[in-house]
Formats: C-alpha cells, structure tokens, sequence
C-alpha cells in the first residue's frame, strides 16, 4: 500500500478508499478534477434549436456553459468556386442561393462589383436602382419576420412563430409577383435587373406598407412587453461594443452597442443617401436589444419602402451599353419562362448581326477588366461583402463573400460562456446566423 | 516595355506581345506594369474544337492594375502619407515593409511584405489618424501564372471613424505559403484565416488553432485552388451525358 | 408491432394492410431534417398559409426515435453525409423518406466537390420533389403522394413479394443514357 492520504484499494465489492487523515486540501483538489458535473455536449449539426444545420460543442458544469465552440461547414456548397465556371451574369444564380433568407443583398452586392469593374456604375437607371432598393428592404423586413419567428420558436413560443410566417407570406407574394419566385430570385443582374416591374406591383407593395403598419404593432403586443419574453432576452448574449469590433460584428449586434453604424448611411449605394431614414440603435448589449432594432428597423424600412413607391419613374432597367446588357424587356411565356417576343422578331427576323449578338452575349458572355473590387451592402445582418477578381475573362476568377452570419457567428462563445445552457439558445438565435451563409 | 517579360513566348504570327508592345498592329493593353497573371491565347478561349474567327493565333499577356503614381486621389494620399509616417516613428522603413501601392476603380491597395504584415496592421489599427478598427476578413487567391507570387491574401479594412476603406494584399509563393497570422491584431479573423486555410493551403503562422473549418477534417487538398479540379460528375439524360461544368467548352 | 408480419398470405393479411395503412398514412410524423433554402419552405408549410395540420403531421418531431419520416430539405454536403445517415439509422421502421429540393435529389446546380449528388447515394428515397426550392404546394402534394403509398404498402409475404417484383423490373428497365426520346 502507498502512503498516500487516501489510498483507493480494490476488493470484491468494487474500490475501497481508505482515508487515513492528511491533507485535505489534495483531496479536494483531486475531487474537484473528478468533477462528474463537467460535462460535454454536443448539440446539433441537426437539432431543432441550432438555426439549422450549425453544431455547438459546450462544456457544461452543471447548468453554466464553460466552454461553447461552433462547428460549422455541414452546409459548405462551393458556391465561391462554382461561379469561377459560369459567365458573370450567371453569378447571380449562385450567389441568391447564399444567404437564402436575403438573396436580394446577396445580388446586389455582387452586381455593384461586378459594376464596378466594368466601370459602369454610373449607368445604372434610377428605376433600376430604386427597384433595387425597393426589394432590399422588403428583403429586410422578411429576413427579420424569420429571424424573430425562428427565434420565438427555439424559445418555445410558438405564436409568434405562426405571426412571423404569416407576415413573410405577404412579402412572398409580392416577390412572386415581381420575380416569379418566392425565393432564389437572380432578379438583380449586372447592369441592372432581369426585367421591369409587372403590373400591379406597386399597388400591390403599396398595400402590402399599409397591412404590414397594422401588423408590426402586433409583435410589440405580442413580445416587446411580455414579461416571460424579456425575462428570457433581456441580459442575455452580452458583447460590449469592444467586442463587437474585436470580433467584427456588424448589423444589429453592433447597434445593440449604441453604435450608429450603418453602410447605408456611412458608405451609400444604390442612392441611399438619397433616402430619409433613421438607423435605430440600443444600448444595452444584448438580445432583448437586438430584437428592438429589429422591430424598428422593419418600421423603418416600410418608410424607405414608401419612398421608393413615390420615386419610381419610368424608364429603363438595364444599362444602354448593348455590349453588357442582357435584354431586360421580358414578359412571361406559356412555359413559364420570361422571354421577349419583340426581342426575338427583331433578333430572327430583320438583323442578323443581332441575332449573333445575342447568342455571344448569352453563351459567352461580357468580358470584364481585370483588377479586384470590394463591394459591401448593409445586409439585414450586417456588413455583407464581395470581393471580386477578374482576369480579364468572361467568368469571375474568384468571388469571396465576407458574409456577416459567417462573422459574426465567432461571438457565439463571447456570448455564452459562463451563461446557462438555455440561454445559448437565445444568444445564437439574437446572433441571426443563417448557414447558407455561413458555410457558402 | 519595361515590365517583366512573364510569359513572354511568341504568338503563332511571330509577334511577341510583350517584347513588341509599340508595334502598331496590335492593340493597346489595359496596365501594362501590373502583375501578369495569365497568358490569353485566341479570341474565345475555346481549346478544344477549334477558333475559325482567325484570331486564334493572338497572343495576349493579362495583368492586373499595376502600380500608381502620387497624388493617389481623396483620402488615398492622407492614408498613405499617415502610414508611412507611423511605419517610420517605429524605425520600419517604409520600402521595405509596403511593395507597392495600387490605385484602381477607386480603391486603394497597399501590398505588404508577408514578414512586416503584423506591424503594419496593429500601426493601421492603434494610430488616431488611421484606426481601421474592423478587418472584414481575409480572401485567398490563387494565381498560379503570377510565379513566385502565387497565393495572395486580401484584406479589407475599414474605418468606421473616418469612414474609410483600404486593402492590404499579401502574395506568398506556392512553394512557401506561410504568412504571419493577424488574429492578435484583429480576432475576427480567427475563422476567416481558418477558411482561407481550408480552401487555399494559407498557412497563417501564430493562429491558435489552424484547422480545417469548412471541409471535414480528413479532406485532402484545398479545394478553391485552380488546380483543384470543380470534382462535378458528368449528368445523364435520356441519350445523352453532358460533362461537368468544368470539362465544357469554355469561352473564357 | 411485428404481429401482422407473421400473418400468412391472404384476405386477413390484406384487410390488416389496410387497416395498418390507413393508421400509418394518417399520423406521420417527420424529423426535422431542414438544411438550407428548401427548409424555410418547409417551415412555411407547417405555418399558417398552408397549415400542414390539416394533414396530421404538423408535429415536427427534434428526435429521429420519434419519427418515421424524413424530409431532406436542402443540399446534403460531404460533411453533412454521414450526419445524414445516423439521423436515419436512428429512425424506428417503417420509414419514409422525401427528398426535398432538386439538389437533395440530384445535387442540382451545385455539381461540384462539396454536394453530394443525390441523397439517394447514402439513404433510399421514396419521393423525389423538384424545385429550387419547391413551393409549399409542392411539398404538401409530395406528402399526399406519400400518405398514398404508405396506404398502399404491403405487409409480410405481400412485401416480400412486391420486393423481389420491383428489383426484377429495376433490373430490366433500360439505363437512362440507352433511352431513346427527348433530353429531359
């Protein structure tokens, strides 16, 4: 037998210590080593409460998380290397399948690159532009709508999970209506947009503002005073604002802070300075904060939204440069496809020269310069940006996204350690990380 | 034609685009002392089937934006100006820790040598006059024609209080591919090096846990490099297989 | 609950099937198994527009113990490949599986190194539903379709039966490359 304090002996009826006096302290320190509360968790790729197919890894000592890590790249799709095969206007296809919950930030931001390397962004039509904008924000008020209804559904509350789905039905359908797709739109392509705004739209828009102003107040009934619903929010998913810019969180993280920061307001696109809006902010850090500027911000992109209703003029929605531009005047066919009647009878029956001009830019494409751009929109989870590279040739050589769920998905640890289990929950879904966006 | 000669062979016609540039039966080039990163050969780039346009002998070098002259333009001259200043406060020379500097489609770029990367992005984050407070992360590419400079990392920095963007780009042959890590300076870039990694084979030295992020662990080679094959299985139709996008005729 | 598989061939075991069928076809519950575009559809499905409870199955179930169908809703990547298959092992028989989405059934637009082309490279599936992402219409007629072959299903020697029918005929069916006709 050793001289230790308490020397473990096995017998028949399993491991006997026997504690002969000694020094307590060793056998504290040795008990709390043997510490059968730590445990280690691994939550997801595919659990209901991860926001999709993202998996956490916590070390838990009893219910406070010690340790919280991400795993992600179950969704890794290669769109970066699959748009070095496509022409630059098939980039779209791709990258709207992203972040699916924002495509119309994923197209835009890709566009004004691609723009941008062509030169061309002083070309664009105002009508073009407005549309975009115009769809931008409908897109933030549908990606927040899954945001807040996702995230009530991880905490359990299912109602305003019915009440999310039921308002991004409303954006849907006007979506539909405009792009023939309630989702993965490419709508927005370089130089402009696939085709003009159908009939009806702005009506459609316009009463779409006025139901949405009924049911916002909703969510405030609903959530923003519900004394269960704070108490789960409020002080939950702290990051001060040196974390934020540590860790390079951007969108309403970082408004949470009480930091004005905003792309549309400090680095405008698409005209932005041209519109009268306010950037809402919070201080206090945390996910009660971040579901306020949520909410504020779908109010506020209603007003850009009506803005963009009274401003839009007609006009063209594709560049004049007959070199880049994809003929935009498409109306649906009976196979369900946009085609352009008058463009083929002109194309097939009276020019030749264009008929060969059309096939060359369809198949092959527009050459643009080489060099490198970086474009950024503030996307509904913040800075959302592209890098473009061109050799020169009718595909991208390389497309890297700087996507802001990718980013920002690094404070998840900041945010939950030493926090209770149930609450990492509230602090990934306050964090909004979509994994198509993540994992690209 | 001052430029290197990179991929200087003859054309079909005997024209050598780069040595003859000034020849005046061929056309102007865009930059004609930036990086060379390809050689285009024929007008569409199609190999296979044949070029009838007759331009399939041409012979074209492709190079990126090259370097530029002050005034660089805007807040460009103030940036660089503060830099080199700080750079030199802390006895770096400044030639020997910036390239070159590149002016293009209005944004800046300052091409940092790999050894002097950290020190340049703590002086472009700590000093009052620069405070580039938010690094969006790193982008690998791959230019496998730009010999000896193979790998390049870009970063973007922004300055949310002067608002203000710049690119610093760092180049590492293939043979070599270590750079230092900049996830002391920035945190946010724990992931992104770690992407950069996966995908490019960016050996970030310093990074606390260099691993792969988005591919499974026991994947072999990194698959955004150019000669990492798109790996797309042929399709069948009914009577008929199309190739994957990679195996097409490319007109690029 | 194993009972009617012993049942011999004939009118008991048939009025059984259906009886099982109509039991099984009427409370089917799926495991979620959303990953990208293709599951906010399918969250959407289950909301209120289109109100999958009309059916009995709006009870999507977080453990695959309690649930016998798989909805793959989205591109299955590499990584995600052998995720996949362990969620579906863990599935009590019978089971079910739809493959959501044009890339879960083919690998769609993303033909590259990261998708895998098909799910049905790594899980047998019962219904393939096209679409990127296909409409909520779409998911609930492939569910209808569903519910009709789960009513139809056979039970002991019918099964074995059906079985050794269908692979015969796999057998002899052409491969797509030799089938002559338009390119679709």
């Amino acid at each position: 037998m050793s001289a230790s304090p308490a020397s473990p002996r096995e017998t028949t009826e399993g491991t006997v210590y026997t504690v002969t006096g000694g020094d307590w302290d060793e056998l504290a320190a040795e008990a709390k080593q043997a510490d059968d509360e730590r445990i280690i968790v691994n939550m997801g790729p595919q659990h209901p409460s991860t926001h999709g197919v993202l998996r956490l890894i916590l070390e838990i000592d009893g219910e406070t998380v010690t340790e919280a890590r991400c795993g992600i790249g179950y969704l890794h799709t290669g769109i970066e290397k699959n748009l070095e095969y496509r022409t630059w206007t098939q980039g779209t296809t791709f990258v709207t399948r992203m972040d699916y919950l924002t495509p119309f930030f994923n197209e835009t931001a890709y566009c004004l690159g691609v723009e941008k390397l062509l030169g061309i962004e002083e070309q664009i039509p105002d009508r073009a532009s407005v549309i975009r904008v115009l769809l931008m924000e409908l897109n933030r008020i549908s990606s927040h709508l899954v945001c807040i209804a996702t995230g009530g559904m991880e905490l359990g509350a299912t109602t305003i999970m019915i009440y999310g789905f039921r308002d991004r039905e409303l954006v849907l359908d006007i979506y539909e209506l405009i792009t023939g797709l309630r989702m993965n739109h490419a709508y927005v392509r370089p130089g402009g947009l696939a085709q003009d705004l159908p009939p009806g739209a702005v009506d459609q828009v316009r009463a779409f503002v006025k139901k949405m102003r009924k049911n916002l107040p909703e969510y405030d009934k609903l959530a923003t005073g519900n004394p269960i619903f704070k108490g789960r929010l409020q002080d939950i998913g702290h990051l001060d604002l040196a974390g934020c810019m540590a860790l390079g969180a951007t969108g309403p993280i970082l408004r949470a802070t009480g930091l004005p920061h905003d792309l549309r307001k400090s680095q405008p696109y698409c005209g932005y300075d041209t519109y009268d809006f306010e950037v809402p902010t919070a201080d206090t850090c945390d996910a009660y904060g971040r579901f306020l500027i949520r909410i504020e911000e779908m109010h506020q992109s209603l007003r850009i939204v009506e803005q963009c209703l009274d401003r839009l003029a007609p006009g063209p929605v594709m560049v004049a440069d007959k070199k880049i531009a994809w003929p935009a005047q498409l109306a649906l066919g009976p196979d369900g496809l946009g085609n352009s009647l008058d463009h083929i009878k002109k194309i097939m029956g009276t020019s030749m020269e264009a008929l060969i001009h059309h096939f060359k830019l369809v198949t092959e494409g527009f050459r643009v310069p080489p060099g490198q751009v970086y474009a950024a929109v503030e996307s509904p989870k913040g800075e959302l940006g592209v890098h473009v590279v061109s050799d020169g040739g009718t595909r991208p050589y390389r497309v890297h996204f700087r996507d802001p769920s990718f980013t920002n998905l690094q404070s998840m640890a900041a945010m939950c350690e030493g926090g209770q289990v149930a609450d990492v929950i509230v602090a990934v879904a306050s964090i909004d990380p979509v994994m198509g966006g993540v994992d690209r | 034609m001052s430029g290197p000669t990179a991929g200087g062979e003859p054309g079909a016609n005997g024209v050598n685009p780069d040595k003859d540039l000034n020849a005046q039966n061929l056309p102007g080039q865009r930059g004609d002392h930036g990086e060379a990163i390809r050689v285009q050969r024929g007008m569409f780039g199609a190999r296979n089937g044949g070029d009838t346009s007759g331009y399939g002998g041409l012979v074209r070098t492709v190079r990126l934006p090259g370097e530029a002259t002050r005034p660089y333009g805007g807040y460009f001259d103030e940036v660089a100006d503060e830099l080199e200043g700080a750079l030199e406060e802390q006895g770096l020379l400044p030639e020997s820790a910036i390239e070159k500097t590149v002016v293009d489609r209005g944004e800046l770029t300052f091409h940092i040598a790999r050894e002097h990367l950290p020190r340049v992005a703590r002086t472009l984050r700590d000093d009052p006059a620069l405070r580039f407070e938010l690094c969006t992360g790193v982008s690998g590419v791959h230019f496998p024609g730009d010999k000896g400079r193979e790998l390049h990392a870009v970063y973007h920095l922004r300055s949310i209080t002067h608002n203000r963007l710049i690119r610093l780009e760092v180049s590492v042959p293939d043979a070599d591919p270590h750079l230092p890590s900049l996830v002391d300076v920035y945190p946010t870039n724990d992931w992104h090096e770690r992407e950069a990694y996966d995908f490019f084979g960016l050996v970030f030295d310093g990074h606390p846990a260099l691993t792969r992020i988005m591919m499974p662990d026991d994947w072999q080679g990194f698959p955004q490099r150019k000669d990492y094959p798109l790996g797309g299985i042929p399709v069948e139709y009914k009577g008929a297989r199309i190739p994957a996008p990679d195996e097409r005729r490319s007109y690029s | 609950m194993g009972l009617e598989e012993k049942l011999p061939s004939g009118f008991a075991l048939t009025t059984v099937e259906q009886a099982a069928g109509w039991v099984r076809k009427s409370s089917v519950f799926p495991a979620t198994f959303g990953l990208a575009c293709c599951a906010i559809e399918m969250m959407t499905t289950g909301a209120g527009r289109y109100d999958l409870a009309r059916f009995g199955m709006e009870v999507f179930r977080g453990s695959p113990r309690q649930a016998d169908l798989m909805i793959v809703a989205g591109r299955v990547s590499q990584k995600m490949a052998p995720v996949l298959r362990q969620v579906y092992d863990q599935m009590p028989n019978p089971k079910w599986v739809i493959s959501m989405g044009v890339c879960a059934s083919s690998g769609g637009m993303f033909n590259n190194y990261a998708i895998v082309q098909g799910v049905d490279h790594i899980v047998p599936v019962d219904i393939y539903l096209p679409g990127c992402p296909p409409r909520p219409e779409m998911l609930m007629d492939a569910i209808l379709k569903l519910h009709r072959k789960i009513q139809g299903e056979k039970l002991g020697p019918h099964r074995e039966k059906a079985e050794r029918e269908a692979e015969d005929a796999a057998l002899k069916a052409l491969p797509l490359i030799e089938m002559k006709g338009l390119l679709r």
